[in-house]
């Protein structure tokens, strides 16, 4: 039974981890800017691609491969941001829906055009390919650098926005735009690094989440459910809502694999639904009576 | 799959349909239904390549008759849709034969139709053992899941093994194989410790893993739909330290040459049953490869293009026996007698149940110059379709 917990406990946390670091770039876009990035999944998949075919193909170090993902993502973020999508900050957000699911598709059919319809997979370093012993049972090395990326992603998020000039920036122009404009706060390029940086996170989570979610043309749609999901219970633009939720949903569904498997993925989104009943606002804060 | 997928399918399917009719002198027209759309459109291409190569090594006419393959999409499992398309080809283009189908629901929605209109239809993939029971005009090229796991069950209990977890994904085709293992193990005095089902969603598979270790077999056999969740299977078999903890493993399908190379190292020695490898030692493999190969130069030898080559061979035969008239009868009793030389073995329709009867192997993955293979290590000989005759 002791093991059984135990068991729960570490699968949990470690699958929770991947799904926050495929999801910690939504919360930024979607949660932080509102800005409705249903292409979230495709940012990622570049990621992955790009990593996936420097690694196999040109036969790149996995570390250099995972910088040059991120990078790829963010700089294509960044492209689309200053040429389209800064067009549709302020249009409804159906705009924004039908417009970024439609660039999902365009992403789907050209990975599909270059790649082939092939399951691709990023070739790890030795370090991370085998089991590592933690004593009571075994853990994928792998999913120990996601459970320390997870824990320095959200530290380093939260000093960005909330400790930095950069982070007020872009805060206040959220919340007002045409007044951090007349601060003369310069809202063209803070929301554009802001997007690339979103872009680029989930480009870091396409490469290290590839292990449970692999990569293949559709992709970039399968996963947005349950990203989409890990973002609305963490709370939008909270870095630390969405690590809450992601752990939590994690520990629930792993939960359900360990002892009611017959149910799928029944327990996941009934916590889903009562977490949102209980805290509409995200996970971490407390609902206005 | 989310429902949203289907619209693309939907949109790419009309255009699709929209290119696929133009006319010439043909004798005989062939309706093929396959996805070639959306997420499994792999197949449609496999089935295609397949069909297409043989076609051309018969010097571009079967049984004397100029053919025409007329191509429709399915996108994904959609039953519906696969009615219509089928009903269209039968009365509009008046198709004489038809080929194809991946799925199974796909399959079974045609019967009425094709019973009616008798016309021959050769199933190139669904799997399921009841499909050929529907119509008597239904005859099919590839294997059941009982095909392939009554024989393993039988060499996992000869070697010795007594105590088997059976995992498999959550669905139909998962459930069917569930059954066949666990009936035939059972029935041969050896213990199913347990039997896990695995949602169709899953994505993290590292708790099955700690299940299947925590469950005292030694070994476990296991079907899941290939591409990403039989990839994650294998994965979390591995990292969980399983085949160390000495839990053997025994699949079916999981080592498809489509998705073989991409395993990489990590899949060197995984065991499987099944009726075809691309690494069968033969001069008519060789010739099927070559074939393919001129076909289309990133064509896959696999189960899908094989089934789909035979399934020529197949329709080639009934026309043949026809003289290329429409005669759906007289072509069924042709099928029914057909005997052959297979890319993947000797092979015959079986005259009941219009099932393929055929070896199934026991093979080990190995890397042979470079490339992954399975490599065929045993011959469990020829094999009926086990769940028609249980």
């Amino acid at each position: 039974m002791l093991t059984m917990l135990a068991n729960i406990l570490i699968d949990g946390i470690a699958y929770g981890m991947v799904l926050f670091i495929i999801a910690v770039g939504l919360s930024i876009t979607l949660g932080l800017m509102r800005f409705i990035n249903l292409a979230h999944g495709a940012f990622a998949m570049t990621g992955g691609y790009v990593a996936a075919w420097l690694v196999r193909v040109q036969g790149v170090n996995f570390w250099l491969a995972l910088l040059a993902a991120v990078l790829t993502a963010a700089l294509i973020g960044a492209l689309l941001e200053a040429l389209v999508l800064r067009r549709l900050y302020r249009r409804s957000e159906l705009d924004q829906v039908l417009f970024t699911i439609g660039l999902t598709f365009v992403f789907v059919a050209t990975t599909n055009l270059l790649f082939g319809a092939e399951v691709q997979l990023i070739p790890l370093p030795l370090l991370l390919s085998g089991p590592v012993d933690l004593g009571v049972r075994t853990l994928p090395a792998q999913r120990i650098l996601v459970l320390l990326a997870g824990l320095a992603v959200s530290l380093f998020s939260w000093w960005a926005i909330n400790r930095t000039r950069f982070g007020v920036w872009l805060r206040a122009t959220v919340d007002n735009r045409e007044a951090a404009a007349a601060l003369g706060i310069h809202i063209r390029w803070v929301f554009g690094l802001a997007f690339a940086f979103g872009a680029g996170l989930a480009g870091l989570g396409g490469v290290l989440g590839a292990e449970l979610m692999p990569l293949e043309p559709y992709y970039a749609l399968k996963y947005m459910v349950l990203v989409l999901v890990v973002v609305s219970v963490g709370g939008m633009g909270n870095i630390f809502g969405s690590l809450a939720a992601a752990l939590l949903l994690g520990t629930v569904d792993t939960a359900s694999k360990y002892l009611a498997s017959g149910y799928g993925s029944l327990f996941f989104f009934a916590a889903m639904m009562l977490l949102l009943v209980w805290r509409p606002n995200g996970l971490l804060i407390k609902a206005k009576a | 799959m989310k429902p949203k997928l289907y619209i693309t399918a939907t949109v790419t399917m009309v255009a699709a349909l929209l290119t696929a009719t133009h006319a010439f002198a043909v004798d005989v027209k062939v309706g093929m239904i396959a996805p070639f759309s959306g997420p499994f459109a792999h197949y449609g291409k496999l089935f295609k390549d397949g069909a297409e190569a043989y076609i051309a090594s018969q010097g571009g006419k079967l049984g004397g008759k100029t053919v025409q393959l007329i191509y429709r999409d399915t996108g994904g499992p959609n039953p519906g849709n696969t009615k219509n398309l089928v009903q269209e080809l039968i009365v509009k283009d008046k198709v004489d034969y038809l080929g194809g189908f991946v799925f199974t629901p796909n399959a079974m929605a045609v019967a009425p139709l094709i019973q009616e209109a008798k016309v021959p239809t050769v199933i190139f993939n669904a799997a399921t053992s009841q499909i050929t029971e529907k119509s008597d005009y239904f005859v099919r090229s590839s294997y059941t899941l009982w095909q392939v796991t009554v024989p393993l069950a039988q060499h996992i209990y000869k070697q010795g093994t007594r105590k088997v977890v059976t995992a498999v994904t959550d669905y139909a085709p998962g459930v069917d194989a569930e059954t066949a293992f666990k009936a035939e193990f059972t029935k041969l005095g050896g213990t199913v410790v347990e039997s896990i089902r695995m949602p169709l969603p899953t994505t993290d598979f590292g708790p099955f893993a700690q299940r299947i270790k925590a469950s005292g077999a030694q070994a476990v056999y296991t079907f899941l739909p290939g591409g990403p969740p039989n990839l994650g299977f294998v994965k979390a078999y591995t990292e969980n330290g399983l085949k160390a903890a000495g839990v053997e493993f025994f699949g079916t399908a999981e080592m498809d040459e489509f998705d073989l190379q991409k395993f990489g190292d990590a899949a060197i020695g995984f065991t499987t049953s099944f009726h075809y490898s691309a690494a069968h030692d033969s001069p008519v493999n060789k010739a099927f490869i070559a074939a393919l190969t001129k076909q289309s130069k990133d064509a896959v030898a696999n189960y899908a293009s094989v089934g789909a080559w035979d399934g020529m061979y197949i329709i080639g035969k009934m026309i043949e026996a026809t003289g290329g008239q429409r005669d759906g009868d007289k072509a069924m009793a042709a099928a029914r007698q057909l005997q052959w030389e297979s890319p993947r073995g000797p092979v015959r329709i079986d005259a009941k149940t219009r099932h393929i009867t055929q070896n199934v192997y026991l093979r080990k993955v190995e890397r042979v110059g470079g490339v992954l293979i399975n490599k065929e290590v045993l011959n469990f000989g020829q094999q009926v379709d086990h769940g028609l005759t249980k």
